[in-house]
């Protein structure tokens, strides 16, 4: 998870991530984030990200995204 | 004969009146509802005793904000979307030069606009109606009075000394640009436009003026679906939306991800057409390769010649590494290339890119100093005034004749004697696998080439040594760059294009 968290810092610096449950669907997250996020984890876990799992859903929160990694693995 | 746009909507709402016009998340609107609504507004705007004046929209992108701008229109006077993203310090910089007598938003923001502007007229577009309150006609009245060459909105761009700019396109300008989109396209009133551009960039104008002569439809795509490849190919697909005309960066994201192999588009998207920043064949061919049977269309333009003045229809095939030319004028548009010696180039040479027409704008708003450097008169015409638009982008002929973009003049430099197009350099970059974003500027004190790169996998670092050894062939020697530096994530302007500005301070 702090692995995670620091790729989140990078892109998005000075939000607060931990608790939310709606970063992808308020907006906070947006195209350009996504795009990085998609391409930072795939490389930092070395995954392949689907792109029918790149939806809001599995990026609403740091638990989500931790978990759409390790269902990757 | 039509001196005003809103003409095209009277006729639109007699041929299609229940057809639904213009839909966003929360309301789709017949052309009659909107055209309602556009009328209950102008009489509010005229009851001000309001003709010719600026009136500034400044409400969240919806179909409200094209209710107003039709009811700015209808009633004789120009409108200026003002974005609630904004930050402050615009806002307040763009409200100092437009000096609107109206400002129409929603009572939601009334505090907010009440602060920035407190000597402006404030109406409420949430207090409208779309029950017809009779003959309007105090407002037609207005109409009548409009002429063709009279402002139909301002647009405001960002000027290189921090000052906004305020371009003026008058209903003429429109007029021509949609009588050319439709017949270029064959729009009909069995379209749907499937909306990314903001309101206050002028791609939108082709969206929104397209649909409101053919009696298409329009469709805003909500913001936040941008961010996701399959719903937002989805949400095209249920909306039955068959026309995009996007961003390049938009259809990156799609082509990146690989979504066109996973949802399939073909059969259903039938034009794509893009503008606003260079459209690399390595995005296109992706898309061209899982949606064949769509047209393919690269619109070039600047906001001072209404959004678009040439095209080019993808016709043949392109590798990655090559530049996707801009093609050929408009109908009723000319373009002259002209080089440092104000003449017409010759063969191969690159030069600056003007254009003539009805397209022009009259000038940018309350400032004449700014419009008379590039608002100039032909320097091939010394028989009567004739004023061109001075793009100050550079461009050659290909050998089919098309123009092809090289670069912004601002980014031409000289290297070792040689005159260097910063942007080819960056076309050939982009070609590599290995390259996810790229953006070359120029050292002047170290006279070196500086190449700034966003990888596809950071952690590798790839040596500029194999970067030239890769792109030698595609570009001169001598444009090499000399430098590199890597970047996480390229940065962007407010217009979500390169931030050069920002990058230039990495080189202090």
């Amino acid at each position: 998870m702090e692995e995670l968290l620091k790729i989140l810092r990078e892109i998005k610096p000075g939000c607060d991530f931990e608790g939310r449950v709606d970063l992808a669907s308020s907006g906070e997250l947006d195209s350009y984030d996504i795009v990085s996020l998609v391409s930072e984890l795939e490389e930092k876990f070395d995954i392949d990200i689907p792109v029918e799992k790149i939806i809001p859903e599995s990026f609403d929160s740091v638990e989500a995204i931790q978990k759409l990694i390790d269902s990757l693995k | 004969m039509f001196s005003n746009i809103t003409y095209w909507l009277d006729k639109t709402v007699k041929k299609y009146p229940d057809k639904i016009g213009y839909a966003d998340e929360i309301q789709k609107l017949t052309f009659l509802q909107v055209y309602r609504k556009a009328l209950n507004l102008a009489e509010k705007i005229v009851e001000q005793n309001c003709f010719k004046m600026p009136i500034a929209i400044y409400m969240e992108k919806s179909v409200d904000v094209l209710i107003s701008f039709f009811a700015a229109a209808y009633s004789g006077n120009f409108y200026s979307p003002i974005d609630v993203d904004m930050p402050e310090s615009r806002i307040k910089k763009i409200l100092e030069i437009l000096k609107p007598r109206i400002i129409i938003t929603k009572r939601n923001l009334a505090e907010t606009i009440n602060a920035l502007a407190p000597d402006a007229v404030v109406i409420f577009e949430d207090e409208v109606t779309d029950v017809s309150s009779g003959s309007y006609e105090k407002v037609f009245e207005q109409r009548d009075r409009t002429c063709d060459t009279d402002l139909l909105y301002v647009l405001f761009t960002s000027g290189s000394t921090g000052i906004p700019k305020g371009v003026t396109i008058c209903h003429r300008a429109v007029m021509d640009y949609i009588d050319c989109i439709e017949d270029i396209f064959h729009i009909t009133s069995d379209d749907r436009f499937g909306n990314q551009a903001p309101f206050y960039f002028d791609n939108s104008i082709l969206d929104i003026y397209t649909t409101m002569k053919t009696g298409a439809s329009m469709y805003i795509i909500p913001q936040k679906v941008f961010a996701w490849p399959i719903p937002l190919l989805k949400y095209l697909d249920e909306n039955k939306i068959n026309t995009i005309f996007w961003v390049p960066s938009a259809m990156l994201m799609i082509a990146k991800m690989k979504a066109l192999k996973a949802y399939d588009m073909r059969g259903k998207l039938k034009r794509v057409l893009f503008c606003g920043e260079v459209m690399p064949n390595k995005t296109l061919n992706i898309w061209r390769k899982y949606v064949p049977d769509a047209v393919f269309a690269n619109l070039y333009g600047p906001t001072e010649i209404t959004d678009a003045c040439t095209y080019y229809i993808a016709d043949r095939e392109f590798s990655d590494a090559e530049p996707l030319p801009i093609g050929r004028p408009m109908k009723n548009t000319d373009v002259l290339i002209l080089n440092e010696k104000n003449e017409p180039v010759k063969d191969g040479e690159s030069g600056e890119l003007c254009v003539r027409g009805t397209s022009l704008s009259m000038g940018y708003y309350h400032n004449p100093e700014k419009t008379a450097e590039v608002f100039v008169q032909n320097p091939l015409n010394e028989a009567y005034p004739e004023i061109i638009y001075r793009t100050g982008d550079i461009v050659k002929y290909n050998e089919y004749g098309e123009i092809v973009y090289l670069s912004r003049k601002d980014f031409q430099v000289k290297h070792m004697g040689h005159r260097i197009e910063l942007g080819e350099i960056e076309t050939a970059v982009s070609s590599l696998d290995e390259v996810s974003g790229n953006c070359c500027l120029y050292d002047e004190k170290r006279s070196k080439i500086v190449l700034f790169l966003e990888e596809n996998f950071p952690e590798e670092k790839i040596e500029l040594e194999k970067i030239n050894q890769q792109i030698k062939n595609l570009i001169p020697e001598y444009m090499l760059p000399n430098r590199i530096v890597y970047v996480d994530k390229m940065p962007l302007n407010a217009n979500g294009k390169t931030d050069r500005k920002k990058l230039k301070e990495l080189l202090e």
